[in-house]
């Protein structure tokens, strides 16, 4: 569980984390998601203690970060995949973060089998792939077996496979009940990982919500429905409270309605129909639609779309 | 998943200090940089110590061998294995920042002063073992390649021991400099620029100073005050062994304090 309470961090005169509360509950995926630049970034370094917060505060497990006396027990994190020295191996990289914690070597050879990095174990990690490197970030950030898990843009750069792989190993350790806290910018990413998404932008929060419901809650859903009967069609769906929106001769889109009674009413009425569907907004529309004014970094033709291979925010 | 992770059984301090100690370790020992600038360190002092003993005696006169201080000169290495040593310093806590490797190591170890505290002690006593037999090495070296008796001397001689252990202190003061100069920049560049600043800046601008300035200030630089535990004949104007090395422990002191402080201010 991580909770945070009016969370703010200000650098200057731009507030990069804005009176931000949130929980993280154990036992599922919860997606960390925001335009480049949102903040997630700034959030998760105060999670661990790394910047401190101008206000408010953050507790892992019901304390702060910083009172764990063997954090890597508590939480394993993933920051930044590159970030180890380029000349040591990855085995005493792990060994390095490992003895400070009091953990022993066996465990180390045991986290490098699990994210498949045995073979490359002694080999300098500065010359490991991306793909390598995030597999040895998290096998750092398994270390303590920790029961939270905050893992900073773990898909980034990496090629299908290794994507898919740290999916399935999210899932696997959110089903084993541990707290999985997961940023990203990809909405795409997130509605095949995440059971739950906390959205920001600029710093403050749009949304903290199950995927399930997120989808649901948007403007986007409506009813398409063709007819050669669709000025009829229009009369008495109007009648039964419906908007209606005529998109051509024959169709019509409709909110307020939902597709069954579309069906029974053509029938009562001897009306025909050649298609008749429930269209829902993708979660990459729904998230467009909320973090449309929370983008920083705006596209001249004011798309707002968030770069696909961006950096980290 | 759950097998294999140490229990939380022996969270006493003192275990925690030790496994900060051993991670420590670990890391300056899993870095080529380590052995590179200590290779360096001993390869100078030697090789310097091999020249000067071949070459020096010849172009000495009588009265300048009588009057020279040979043991200051057997360590005439030092000139360069203090870059290595300073370096060496610098970079034990800049590479954590330059690669980033300084999140994952306070994600792991937030108490940032204890583990300030850690790797200053892992790299001085380090430095320390290397530093003295460093030390030793150069001064048994340059005995053994002297053709002449006239600049031999013995560790039995008055002070000679204190000046060749006291080299290796100097080595090791030098380079908690240079560890508190990094904690404070933070990088390496930027660290070795200002170690590099401080150890010959101060000497050019004395000489162009009045000849009463440096007669008062210059005993005081960083490196005449150091220069003094491993000086045997000590000039009249100059300090005394352990005075000059007081000072430069005072000037080791003044960036550690500063990091010390910073460190627990600054957003890692």
């Amino acid at each position: 569980m991580i909770e945070a309470s009016g969370l703010s961090k200000r650098y200057g005169a731009t507030m990069a984390v804005d009176n931000l509360s949130f929980s993280v509950p154990p036992g599922q995926v919860t997606g960390f998601l925001g335009p480049n630049g949102a903040g997630k970034s700034t959030t998760m370094r105060m999670v661990l203690g790394l910047d401190a917060p101008t206000s408010g505060s953050v507790t892992v497990n019901g304390q702060p970060y910083a009172a764990y006396r063997r954090p890597l027990f508590e939480v394993g994190a993933l920051l930044d995949a590159k970030a180890f020295h380029g000349g040591r191996s990855a085995y005493n990289h792990l060994l390095c973060l490992a003895l400070s914690n009091g953990i022993g070597r066996s465990r180390v050879d045991q986290v490098l089998d699990l994210v498949g990095l045995r073979s490359a174990a002694r080999k300098r990690a500065g010359g490991f792939s991306l793909g390598m490197a995030q597999r040895l970030g998290i096998a750092a950030a398994l270390l303590g077996d920790p029961p939270v898990l905050l893992l900073d843009e773990p898909v980034n750069g990496l090629d299908p496979e290794g994507v898919l792989w740290i999916r399935t190993l999210l899932k696997s350790l959110a089903a084993e009940g541990r707290t999985v806290f997961l940023s990203s910018h990809l909405m795409s990413e997130m509605a095949l990982t995440a059971d739950r998404l906390i959205i920001i932008g600029r710093g403050r929060l749009i949304a903290q919500t199950a995927v399930a419901d997120f989808l649901s809650g948007g403007t986007g859903n409506f009813v398409r429905v063709r007819s050669p009967q669709a000025g009829a069609l229009a009369t008495l769906l109007t009648r039964q409270g419906a908007v209606v929106v005529q998109q051509a001769d024959d169709t019509l889109h409709l909110t307020g309605v939902p597709c069954e009674a579309v069906g029974e009413l053509a029938r009562a009425n001897g009306l025909t129909l050649l298609e008749l569907s429930a269209r829902q907004a993708s979660l990459e529309e729904r998230y467009m639609e909320l973090t449309r004014d929370a983008v920083e970094y705006r596209t001249a033709k004011r798309a707002p779309a968030p770069s696909p291979n961006g950096g980290q925010s | 998943m759950n097998a294999g992770a140490s229990p939380r059984s022996s969270s006493s301090s003192r275990s925690r200090v030790a496994g900060i100690l051993r991670s420590e370790c670990c890391k300056l020992r899993s870095v080529r940089s380590t052995y590179w600038t200590l290779f360096a360190a001993v390869a100078s002092n030697v090789g310097l110590a091999v020249l000067l003993a071949i070459f020096l005696p010849r172009q000495l006169s009588a009265h300048e061998k009588a009057t020279i201080d040979a043991v200051r000169v057997s360590l005439g290495g030092l000139h360069l294995s203090q870059i290595a040593f300073g370096v060496l310093g610098v970079l034990v806590i800049t590479s954590e920042y330059d690669t980033g490797m300084i999140r994952a190591t306070l994600g792991a170890v937030p108490r940032r002063r204890l583990l300030l505290a850690v790797k200053i002690i892992v790299f001085a006593v380090t430095a320390l073992v290397v530093g003295i037999a460093a030390g030793f090495a150069a001064y048994f070296v340059f005995q053994a390649f002297l053709t002449g008796d006239s600049l031999r001397t013995s560790l039995g001689d008055p002070n000679v021991l204190r000046a060749v252990i006291g080299s290796g202190l100097y080595l090791v003061v030098l380079g908690l400099f240079g560890l508190g100069l990094g904690a404070i920049a933070r990088s390496s560049a930027g660290a070795i620029a200002v170690l590099f600043a401080v150890l010959f800046v101060p000497s050019l601008i004395m000489a162009l100073l009045p000849h009463s300035w440096q007669t008062t200030i210059g005993p005081y630089l960083p490196t005449d005050a150091g220069g003094a535990i491993f000086t045997v004949h000590q000039d009249s104007g100059s300090l005394g062994a352990w005075s000059g090395f007081a000072v430069f422990c005072l000037y080791a002191t003044v960036p550690l304090v500063a990091a010390f402080v910073l460190i627990n201010r600054r957003d890692a």
